[in-house]
């Protein structure tokens, strides 16, 4: 049923890409793990605002290296080098000025695998906030609830805020996941296979919770599963090899892709 | 027969036996080593039966010496007769072996050694009498004798008319007097320790202010007015403190009983000498659990007594305990902050490599290696700088630049920071990354990340961390006895003078304890089963310090238990 509605939404007509606002603007990256090790070869790329961008690609194309180029999560690996300019709201993201968990704030990130913190479930959501200083019990109040009905969690949990978090299960801590990472409010939402580790059904209400969430945020999904791809993004960039290989509307990608590299992959000959 | 026995070998059967073979020997050194100490140590507080026996052991040239035994047999071995005949006591030859007996016999100052071996075979008449009476003094070791005469100021209180059935008229009173003569000493005690030691706490605390103000040439006319009001002030406090000492001797010592030995000795006793008086034999099952209980707790509670053979070993319970707990208060942060740097923030590379190496390495170093380095550096560099900075006002008499609590749990602290070390960098390498980024992710500093999410992750690692420093401290002993530990404190590290925990004093300590009763006494026989009982205590101390980490870790772990699903 709500495959149908996702359907709709992108027959819906949507802008091209030159048309849109972009709100992460990607010139000449080149990403090295070590010297003889390049991840991401010469990628530009504007992901449009206020949209849902997939990316997409055989396992170690490069596409989990982007997104974690976009709040320099990389910064984390040793050894590891990064050439070109990433721009977030025209500003140079790898500036020397730039406060990286002031960065990291403003571009949230939900990760493969949920992992909550051992804390319990109104820390959880509450942690982000606490960080920032916020420390008024009205004002934790106010956000953890309305985090955690944004991520359609509120009404599992609200009668066990302060159990620990790890007793939920593993669709449930990917949820508060995503609404401890929208409680600091962010403007872009970085989703790194966030249901590949989940069941079927946890998978489905992720997919609908992000499809919710793009009315105010401009999410980027990586993900392994092409249909996914296709129901939730209205955007979908194809990679290979560290190679940015075609980025499209996603209907345009999976039924019309202008390379044969996609198509290739499209159709299942490889990947 | 062959298939079948090769079968058996890879079934694992023989290994599974071994396993549980190398278990049930461990359990049993284990329950062994308890048992020893249990029996030979809590035995000694047993009221034993006082035996009464003729002893003729045979002499040269058929002489007829005949001796009286009367006092407790505390142990028996089997000697070998030829052993014995080069010993002097011209025995049969015929018979290989003889048993001998440990009889702790008491009244050393009657007959100079309070315990003597005797031949089983030997021991004529043997009797235990109703009424002879056990007396544990304060000076001299027990006393075993009969009751004979009571005085109140040197006149008898037999014959005074009242007593019909003089012997149980005159043991009842000698009971009664007992009690109050430990009253009165009780109340003598509590004013030496508390208000004489006071006053003598605060009348060098306003000398060494005297020779402050001296140094600093701030002495003026005002200020030495007011310290000689001050002292004199505390000098009538000393004195109205004599004054009421000097009653209360008087009072305690009204009191003295005639005993009359197993030689026919006449032994006169003052009532304050005595701590403790029964009449072994003519006590049933419950009376003896009575006293042996109260010895127990005199054991645990009291002061010790004739360097170290007799009382208690409170001071050393509470030296140890309190050592160990202000080590851990150094370790801890220590260690953890050292790991924290090593794991978190250090570029990991061959010089961190090294530097963890020598960490583990620092581990195996001999303790006394870390007695004589915290003898070197802490009591005379650190501890005589404080002085000199801090405390010169009393130089030449060191403060802190002598052995004492501080510096003993420093070095102690230091021989354990690397097992401290070593298990919170384990733990913080088993934190998942995906914790920490999911942290980072947030907007966390990589500080936060650490103090909000890692640190309580590895908190159970780090108490995993503190146990085994605890075990390993709690039953050190060789350094110690460079850095702090004495035969006998005068005072507890922790009274009611301000500032309240005396860091720079010296204390006790149930190893060195052991050692000191068990090696370096005079009177060795009775000192030996207080070594049992003082390392069965030793053993329990570090337990129930060691229950006491693990059930915090145990909560700790159930806290932050493994995301791992």
């Amino acid at each position: 049923m709500k495959k149908v509605e996702v359907r709709t939404s992108l027959d819906n007509g949507l802008e091209t890409l030159e048309e849109l606002k972009s709100c992460v603007d990607v010139k000449d990256l080149n990403l090295y793990y070590s010297k003889d090790k390049q991840a991401l070869i010469d990628v530009n790329l504007k992901i449009p605002e206020q949209r849902v961008t997939a990316f997409i690609g055989p396992s170690g194309c490069g596409k989990s290296s982007l997104l974690r180029c976009f709040n320099r999560m990389n910064d984390l690996v040793d050894d590891c080098v990064i050439v070109g300019r990433i721009e977030i709201d025209g500003e140079d993201i790898y500036k020397k000025a730039v406060d990286v968990a002031d960065l990291r704030r403003r571009v949230g990130m939900v990760f493969q695998k949920p992992n909550p913190f051992p804390k319990s479930i109104y820390e959880n959501v509450a942690y982000g906030l606490r960080i920032q200083g916020v420390n008024s019990k009205r004002i934790l109040d106010d956000a953890v609830e309305k985090s955690l009905r944004a991520a359609a969690l509120w009404d599992e949990v609200k009668d066990r805020l302060s159990d620990s978090a790890l007793g939920l299960s593993g669709g449930q801590q990917q949820r508060l996941v995503i609404a401890r990472t929208i409680a600091v409010e962010p403007e872009v939402l970085l989703l790194d296979e966030p249901a590949s580790a989940l069941d079927p059904i946890s998978t489905l209400k992720i997919e609908e919770l992000i499809s919710e969430l793009k009315k105010h945020y401009t999410i980027v999904i990586v993900t392994h599963n092409m249909q996914q791809a296709a129901r939730v993004s209205d955007y979908t960039a194809f990679m290979y090899m560290g190679n940015m290989v075609e980025f499209d509307k996603t209907d345009i990608i999976f039924t019309n892709p202008s390379k044969k590299q996609t198509e290739d992959y499209i159709t299942g000959r490889y990947g | 027969m062959r298939k079948n026995y090769d079968k058996w070998i890879s079934s694992g059967t023989p290994f599974v036996w071994l396993n549980a073979g190398a278990v049930a020997i461990s359990i049993l050194m284990v329950a062994g080593v308890l048992g020893v100490l249990v029996v030979k140590g809590m035995a000694n507080f047993w009221p034993a039966d006082v035996l009464h026996a003729d002893y003729q052991p045979p002499a040269e040239n058929g002489q007829i010496i005949v001796s009286k035994i009367l006092g407790e047999s505390v142990d028996s071995e089997a000697v070998l007769g030829s052993q014995i005949i080069s010993s002097g006591i011209p025995v049969s030859d015929a018979q290989d072996f003889y048993t001998r007996q440990l009889i702790k016999r008491g009244n050393r100052d009657v007959s100079g050694a309070d315990f003597a071996w005797v031949l089983s075979d030997f021991i004529y008449e043997a009797s235990y009498p109703q009424k002879v009476v056990t007396i544990e003094r304060r000076e001299w070791g027990n006393f075993y004798g009969f009751l004979m005469n009571l005085f109140e100021d040197d006149i008898s209180l037999i014959g005074s008319g009242e007593a019909t059935s003089p012997q149980a008229d005159l043991w009842y009173e000698f009971t009664n007097r007992i009690e109050r003569a430990v009253r009165i000493q009780d109340d003598i005690d509590k004013i030496e320790k508390e208000g004489i030691d006071e006053v003598n706490y605060d009348l060098e605390r306003l000398r060494l202010l005297e020779r402050k103000f001296e140094i600093d040439n701030e002495l003026d006319s005002v200020k030495i007015r007011s310290l000689a009001d001050e002292r004199a002030r505390l000098d009538r406090v000393y004195s109205g403190l004599q004054e009421e000492l000097s009653d209360l001797y008087l009072e305690v010592g009204r009191d003295r009983a005639v005993f009359l030995t197993a030689d026919g000795v006449e032994k006169s006793i003052q009532l304050s000498d005595v701590v403790r008086a029964y009449r072994a034999n003519s006590l049933n099952i419950f009376e003896k659990l009575l006293i042996y209980f109260s010895k127990i707790s005199e054991f645990l509670t009291d002061d010790p007594r004739e360097a170290n053979t007799e009382g208690g070993i409170f001071p050393a319970i509470f030296g140890t305990v309190m050592m160990v707990l202000l080590m851990s208060v150094f370790v801890t942060p220590f260690g953890v902050v050292a790991a924290v740097y090593l794991r978190e923030y250090a570029k990991q590379g061959t010089v961190t490599n090294i530097i963890r190496v020598a960490v583990n390495n620092l581990a195996g170093v001999p303790s006394i290696v870390y007695g004589v380095f915290g003898l070197g550096f802490f009591i005379y560099i650190v501890g005589g700088g404080i002085d000199q900075f801090f405390y010169s006002e009393a130089l030449p008499a060191p403060t802190f630049g002598t052995p004492g609590l501080l510096w003993a749990s420093l070095t102690l602290a230091l021989l354990t920071v690397p097992v401290v070390i070593v298990s919170t960098e384990e733990g913080l390498a088993r934190i998942p990354r995906s914790v920490r980024e999911g942290s980072l992710a947030l907007g966390a500093t990589k500080f936060e990340t650490l103090w909000r999410v890692v640190l309580p992750m590895a908190s159970p690692a780090m108490m995993t961390g503190l146990i085994l420093a605890v075990a390993r401290a709690a039953g050190e002993v060789a350094p110690l006895m460079l850095v702090g530990v004495v035969k006998l404190a005068p005072s507890l590290p922790v009274d009611g003078n301000y500032p309240y925990l005396h860091l720079d004093q010296q204390f006790m300590h149930l190893g060195f304890h052991i050692y000191d009763v068990g090696f370096q006494s005079p009177n060795i026989e009775a000192a030996r089963p207080l070594v049992f009982a003082t390392a069965l205590l030793l053993v329990i101390v570090i337990a129930v310090l060691n229950v006491t980490a693990v059930s915090i870790r145990n909560r700790l772990r159930e806290k932050f238990k493994s995301l791992d699903v």
